[in-house]
């Protein structure tokens, strides 16, 4: 498919880099399935500009990201709010679609909430699938834009597809974009180790507010607060076993670390998973917040995870209602 | 031992993990390996991913699709018939390892650890054929064993924060080659020029559980003739 330049990097701030839904099936590998952490935001941002949602965009960690348009297209920011700007004077609204000008910039100004933005474009981002996914995989280094964060002077391509002509301006309803606190309830389902946990540790840990430490990345949160105590006789570390994002481990020092998509193994007990329909969120967890963790049944996260679903099949649907009489046509760039 | 029924631990709702035995050994993890082929062969709609270990399988699914208890069914039909399957032959690689110097900078350590010379170490080292129970922790990056028990050794105390591509470390009775720069405890000893993970290559990994690995000493100069 031929290819347009679409942004140019002027400032990549802390950390931006290519992240899609993610690399699922090499697991035997020992390759961890990356992708944006806030797969909720990602979705959106895709469907806003039309994309499949499962395409790349941008993910911006907490600040400093300013990008040169190169060639009309739509654009829409989800997630975090960063303070978005157009050309230094105009805010831009988050959870919409927008379409920029050639010599537009792109510009964040602060940090209003949560920790991850999505910035997402019409066409994608054109980099090669490295084992189906488009997700950089950065302790190793492979995927994405090189395998690398992205860097001052980087061009990013998308797929050419035909751009809105009328600025038509599609929205995610409001009612439904997640707030972000600073005070998170994580919903919890006990297990895979729990019964090597002491019931008092147990109750510890779902009514204790743990805070969010400064070692939180794509790998990992650290969380601080009141020990988590193995059961007696219990040995340090377990047989290796497959990990998957929301696991809540706990090594020697008894403080709770939530693993996220860049860990394929681990020989920790975990004492309890979040809940996938609350997963989004722990992308927009930053240093300095504080969890508290509920327990629920496995009934209810299906639920919980049906809601969300329901939620961006109506979105979707409604959108592809609308688009049949407009010109962001999504059928063009589902290709 | 192997369980007489897998044992299945709940990862949240989106996983499952299927325990078949209680300690490393081959038996079990070749029970590991067997499962994986067969639920490989006959996947579920909904199917996310499966991941092997040394004596369990995470398998990730779509939980609006599949639910835990259809997912325990046909895990228990496949694991019934866990004996039926006849694994290929296990591949025999040979990892030429260049030991010592700035290759395997802990080897001098672990002698001493031992009370032996850094050559008794290496031929310990490569006395054994061994058998890589799963691929985890970075891309590629195989868990083997066992170790002669005259070289089981402590992890060190801190981990480097970067060890090079290639590196060859022991911990306790395993051994392992890390295919990728990362941190990492393993007491470093040697080097191979081996490329164990190509992201492009299909398979991306050079080994996979259930083979067989034989190291064999080579000197600094065969190391950059393999590197070229």
């Amino acid at each position: 498919m031929e290819k347009i330049k679409t942004l140019e990097i002027l400032s990549p701030g802390l950390l931006s880099t290519v992240q899609d839904i993610g690399r699922f099936g090499f697991g035997r590998y020992g390759v961890a399935s990356s992708g944006a952490v806030d797969k909720f935001s990602l979705r959106v941002g895709n469907i806003l500009v039309g994309n499949r949602e499962n395409e790349a965009c941008l993910e911006v960690t907490l600040f400093g990201l300013k990008v040169r348009v190169i060639t009309d297209t739509v654009i829409a920011i989800t997630g975090a709010d960063f303070d978005p700007y157009i050309n230094d004077d105009k805010p831009l609204k988050m959870w919409t679609a927008h379409l920029l000008k050639k010599g537009d910039i792109i510009s964040f100004r602060g940090l209003k909430s949560g920790c991850r933005s999505c910035l997402a474009i019409k066409g994608g981002i054109s980099v090669p699938a490295v084992m189906e996914s488009k997700s950089t995989n950065l302790p190793s280094g492979f995927g994405g834009l090189e395998g690398r964060p992205l860097k001052k002077g980087d061009i990013i391509y998308s797929d050419c597809t035909s751009p809105n002509k009328t600025g038509d301006v599609r929205s995610f309803p409001i009612d439904w974009i997640p707030h972000y606190s600073k005070e998170w309830t994580l919903q919890i389902i006990f297990g895979p180790q729990d019964e090597q946990f002491s019931e008092k540790s147990k109750d510890v840990f779902v009514k204790s507010i743990y805070n969010v430490s400064p070692k939180a990345d794509r790998t990992g949160i650290r969380l601080t607060g009141p020990v988590i105590e193995k059961i007696p006789g219990a040995g340090e570390s377990i047989i290796s076993e497959g990990v998957i994002s929301g696991a809540i481990q706990i090594p020697g020092d008894g403080q709770p670390i939530i693993i996220l998509g860049e860990t394929v193994t681990g020989g920790y007990r975990k004492i309890a998973t979040v809940i996938s329909a609350d997963l989004a969120l722990l992308g927009q967890l930053k240093p300095g917040d504080t969890v508290k963790f509920k327990q629920v049944s496995l009934d209810e996260a299906y639920m919980a995870l049906q809601d969300v679903e329901d939620k961006m099949k109506r979105f979707k649907d409604g959108l592809f209602y609308d688009v049949a009489n407009s010109s962001l046509s999504l059928s063009d760039t589902n290709i | 031992m192997h369980y007489d029924k897998p044992l299945y631990r709940i990862m949240g709702d989106c996983s499952l993990i299927v325990e078949l035995g209680d300690k490393i050994n081959p038996e079990i993890n070749r029970r590991v390996s067997a499962l994986t082929v067969l639920l490989e062969g006959n996947p579920l709609d909904g199917l996310m991913d499966i991941v092997p270990a040394y004596r369990s399988i995470l398998v990730i699914y779509q939980p609006l699709k599949i639910n835990v208890r259809a997912l325990k069914k046909w895990i228990d039909g496949m694991e019934e018939k866990v004996m039926e399957i006849h694994l290929p032959e296990p591949e025999t690689i040979d990892i030429p390892v260049v030991y010592g110097g700035r290759y395997g900078p802990d080897l001098e350590w672990v002698s001493q650890y031992h009370k032996i010379t850094p050559e008794e170490v290496i031929r310990l080292h490569t006395v054994n054929t061994y058998h890589v129970y799963m691929i985890g922790f970075t891309p590629g990056f195989p868990y083997m064993g066992e170790l002669p028990e005259e070289l089981e050794t402590p992890r060190k105390e801190t981990p480097r924060t970067e060890i090079p591509e290639g590196s060859v470390g022991i911990a306790q009775r395993q051994t392992g080659i890390y295919p990728v720069v990362s941190p990492g405890g393993w007491q470093i000893i040697g080097c191979s020029p081996l490329n164990l993970f190509n992201p492009n290559h299909d398979p991306p990994a050079l080994l996979k559980a259930g083979d067989m690995v034989r190291f064999s000493p080579i000197d600094e100069e065969d190391f950059r003739h393999w590197k070229k």
